[in-house]
């Protein structure tokens, strides 16, 4: 598996922090989903949420603080300052909103930002299209980790380019590359995985369901799925009928 | 000398009082201010009564135990109105609506005319939405204020002071007891209060959106309460830009006539919660604490006072939210 600045995670799945039922809920799902990374916005617990902060350390999980819902390189820089500070941490998932309907990501902000972010230490996780072009820019300014969209944050839509995705699969054999956003079901956790990807991001899809923790395993269960599946080298599909038992010598009657 | 003094005279403290003073107890309330107000977090609620609304994210002993709520507050206050409550959303987030259906019961599904017969006001842009028959609401601080006249009626003022250490204490002192409680945590709400006359609409309306869930709880002659946010601090003195444009762009999208309201009132405060955001009572240091009420003040604090006087005068233990750290 590869590190992700030079960390090595258990598991495949990154699990976000908001809108679960309860605190109580989330850490059961955590346990459930056996989650390697937790995803924590600042933006709006800054100075006040220390319980929830302490209740954070307690799933005993690696945090990965991000700069969701910041439109501007500055803000999403200012965002990185306080959450290394509140978590001692380098890891900075980085997002730069561009569009507020469908909360894409500013690729020329998110450049920017990234490029600052790297100089000055941070490791950092961008959030961004499938685009290759950004892509590359993004690895130039020094991103070692790169997080593409499957659809848009909290639509549930699954890979919307899963062309797209495999391209940039192909040309990033190296880098670390996780799908976040648009996961709604473990199927689409399960197809990023067996496209080669090295771990899935999702927050909604499991907070949202009607039962968090039993969702939680069976994200846990897809992305194990997808993981072997692509390590143990699928078979290519092909268009005509080769039956898996020979007809050659059967009886007939 | 009585037997029995709360501490902590918001929601769940008047309740606790009241239940306990209609069977005849012994009782001194006491509160570091003389009235309910705005001290208290309950001050700043919606005041609808929920329950299965409130199903799409709390646990079922929320609506088992709030279903006893709206018979409660009638009894104590009588200023309960029985109109139910709707749901809606925009037609663009309709899977919103199929979502809500799906983790909630006791609703009817409506369509546009349904909807329009039931709020005129409503009519046109509301395509769908759901109707909790069941369900009522009440305006917080009228109420709370009857719960006191009612203790002042017995001769029951809230005293300032602390009470005597030999009578039996029941805590209901909300976050302010963080001090001796453990696992209590802060859930920070913000809350508008605007005056649209032009708009009439007479029970509680949740309007679903992905981002921001809002409900608007009618006060009567044109003023309506906007809430609320869901913040994960205890930090409750400071209400954002972003929370008031969230509110009111939400407002807006429920009906243009918000566009032309006055803003009567902004308010901030924290709600106590425990990590599973139900509420407790707890046993513990010689103290009964009734606390964690989350955003569920009034529809279950009658629950929790009644248990809580069958624990304190029969020695019943309660049949849910109990803990014993004697």
């Amino acid at each position: 598996m590869k590190t992700f600045y030079g960390v090595e995670l258990d598991s495949a799945l990154m699990l976000g922090t908001a809108l679960y039922p309860s605190p109580a809920i989330m850490a059961q799902a955590f346990d459930a989903s056996k989650a390697s990374v937790a995803t924590v916005s600042l933006r709006r617990e800054n100075s006040g949420g220390q319980a929830f902060r302490e209740w954070l350390q307690t799933l005993n999980v690696r945090l990965l603080p991000n700069t969701a819902g910041c439109y501007s390189v500055k803000e999403a820089v200012t965002t990185a300052h306080m959450a290394r500070e509140l978590f001692d941490t380098t890891w900075i998932k980085l997002e730069v909103i561009g569009q507020s309907d469908t909360l894409q990501p500013d690729p020329f902000g998110l450049v920017d930002a990234a490029r600052i972010l790297c100089e000055e230490g941070f490791d950092v996780f961008p959030y961004t299209t499938e685009d290759l072009v950004l892509a590359e820019r993004l690895v130039e300014v020094g991103c070692r980790v790169l997080m593409p969209w499957g659809a848009p944050i909290g639509s549930g839509l699954g890979l919307n380019n899963p062309y797209g995705l495999r391209s940039l699969r192909h040309y990033f054999p190296d880098i670390p590359l996780v799908v976040d956003a648009g996961i709604g079901l473990p199927s689409h956790a399960a197809q990023a995985m067996e496209l080669g990807y090295d771990a899935i991001l999702l927050n909604t899809a499991v907070a949202k369901a009607g039962d968090p923790v039993a969702m939680a395993r069976a994200f846990a269960l897809a992305v194990e799925a997808g993981q072997t599946a692509y390590q143990a080298s699928p078979m290519e599909p092909r268009d005509m009928a080769s039956p898996s038992t020979p007809v050659i010598g059967k009886a007939w009657l | 000398m009585s037997d029995i003094s709360i501490i902590g005279a918001g929601v769940a403290g008047l309740c606790v009082a009241n239940e306990l003073l209609s069977r005849g107890a012994s009782i001194r309330l006491y509160d570091h201010q003389p009235l309910p107000g705005p001290h208290a977090c309950s001050w700043w609620a919606g005041g609808m009564l929920a329950p299965f609304c409130e199903r799409e994210s709390a646990e079922e002993e929320v609506v088992r135990f709030g279903s006893e709520a709206i018979d409660w507050w009638d009894q104590h206050t009588g200023v309960v109105q029985r109109n139910g409550s709707l749901v809606l959303s925009t037609t663009r987030d309709r899977n919103e609506l199929v979502r809500f259906a799906k983790r909630t019961s006791d609703y009817e599904l409506l369509d546009a005319q349904q909807v329009s017969a039931l709020e005129p006001d409503l009519s046109g842009h509301i395509r769908q939405a759901l109707h909790f028959s069941g369900e009522a609401h009440l305006d917080p601080r009228t109420a709370l204020l009857k719960l006191a006249e009612n203790l002042n009626a017995a001769g029951i003022v809230i005293e300032q002071g602390e009470p005597s250490s030999n009578s039996k204490i029941i805590d209901c002192r909300g976050l302010a007891a963080t001090d001796t409680l453990s696992g209590l945590r802060g859930v920070k709400g913000e809350m508008l209060v605007l005056r649209c006359p032009e708009l009439t609409i007479t029970r509680p309306v949740r309007f679903i959106h992905p981002r921001m869930p809002l409900y608007i709880v009618p006060r009567g002659e044109g003023v309506y309460m906007l809430g609320a946010t869901m913040l994960e601090t205890s930090e409750g003195n400071r209400l954002t830009v972003r929370s008031v444009l969230e509110l009111l762009s939400a407002a807006y999208a429920l009906h243009p006539a918000f566009a032309e309201a006055e803003i009567i009132e902004t308010g901030v405060d924290v709600r106590p919660a425990f990590a599973d955001n139900l509420p407790r009572i707890r046993q513990h240091n010689g103290r009964i604490y009734v606390n964690g009420l989350y955003r569920h003040g009034y529809l279950l604090s009658p629950a929790l006072a009644r248990m809580t006087a069958d624990l304190v005068l029969n020695n019943h233990i309660p049949e849910a939210f109990y803990e014993d750290f004697l």
